[in-house]
């Protein structure tokens, strides 16, 4: 295996995580809720679509979305948001988010709620769910790009 | 204010994903490649994440409640079923196929990427198909484990 030493960014990386962490620790210890993004986004979804369950916590859902959505209008008063383009198709594209919001939906979580939260409180529900997407994630690129 | 705590909390997340390039797929499909030229760069954010993290779940498992008194709202313990591995699979198929996950997505999205949006319409139509064919998974709060607030 060989590193891509130029595109490595560490100390980026590092400081990224650590926002990462304190915002999760932001949303729990200030609305009781994990910042699980699968949850929120399904939740905020139903909802709107009139499924009663889902109805409490709307702001905080909307609130968070919202905060996400506008982090890159943030960032762009200092710099252009380095948000890259994906290297697939337009049918691919639809495949994959497809994919992801079925797959997370089932699984109850994603790369926050699982990856962040759950290995944070050292779930094991969560950490099998990480071995799986990382497996199934390391496999398709491994087709995708060296077929 | 818990709005308020929200909206930050979004946009400090955000502003994670920004920094440490995980808002661009193709710096998760770099950490994804292990056969082309590495990327480790994702590793870093998740173990930094996961060290602020840890040390703030431990708090919040003592004492499950917010800076307001509410009780936590934790997921309850589950089982480790097919659910649970089948999602991580085809969640994990979609992620690198594309190098989205959803918290970047919508980060990208809102950043104006025409792909992104597509990939985030697609991810909501996902989530609701399933959330139709099968029951919309279950909050349950832990309110009886939460110590009531102090008097």
């Amino acid at each position: 295996m060989s590193i891509d030493w130029p595109n490595f960014t560490p100390w980026a990386a590092l400081g990224g995580g650590l926002l990462i962490g304190l915002a999760s620790l932001l949303l729990l210890f200030g609305s009781g809720r994990i910042a699980g993004i699968a949850g929120i986004v399904g939740a905020a979804c139903n909802a709107l679509l009139g499924e009663r369950q889902a109805r409490s916590g709307q702001a905080v859902r909307w609130a968070f979305i919202a905060g996400l959505l506008l982090s890159p209008w943030l960032w762009s008063l200092f710099g252009k948001p380095p948000v890259g383009a994906p290297d697939v198709g337009f049918g691919l594209l639809l495949l994959a988010g497809l994919l992801v919001g079925f797959g997370v939906r089932l699984g109850n979580g994603c790369t926050s709620g699982h990856g962040i939260c759950g290995l944070s409180r050292l779930s094991m529900r969560s950490l099998v769910n990480v071995l799986c997407f990382m497996g199934a994630g390391f496999v398709t690129v491994a087709l995708l790009r060296h077929l | 204010m818990t709005t308020v705590i929200s909206l930050a909390a979004g946009l400090l997340f955000g502003l994670g994903l920004l920094m440490s390039g995980m808002a661009d797929p193709l710096k998760v499909k770099g950490f994804l490649d292990l056969l082309g030229p590495w990327n480790p760069t994702l590793a870093l954010v998740m173990g930094s994440a996961l060290a602020v993290g840890v040390v703030g779940f431990r708090i919040a498992a003592r004492r499950p409640v917010t800076w307001a008194g509410e009780p936590m709202q934790l997921p309850p313990p589950g089982p480790i079923d097919t659910r649970l591995v089948t999602g991580g699979v085809l969640f994990g198929i979609g992620w690198g196929l594309a190098g989205y996950c959803p918290g970047p997505a919508l980060v990208a999205a809102g950043s104006g990427s025409l792909a992104a949006l597509a990939f985030v319409a697609a991810m909501v139509a996902g989530m609701l198909l399933h959330d139709r064919l099968f029951a919309a998974p279950k909050r349950v709060a832990i309110t009886e484990l939460a110590p009531q607030a102090d008097a």
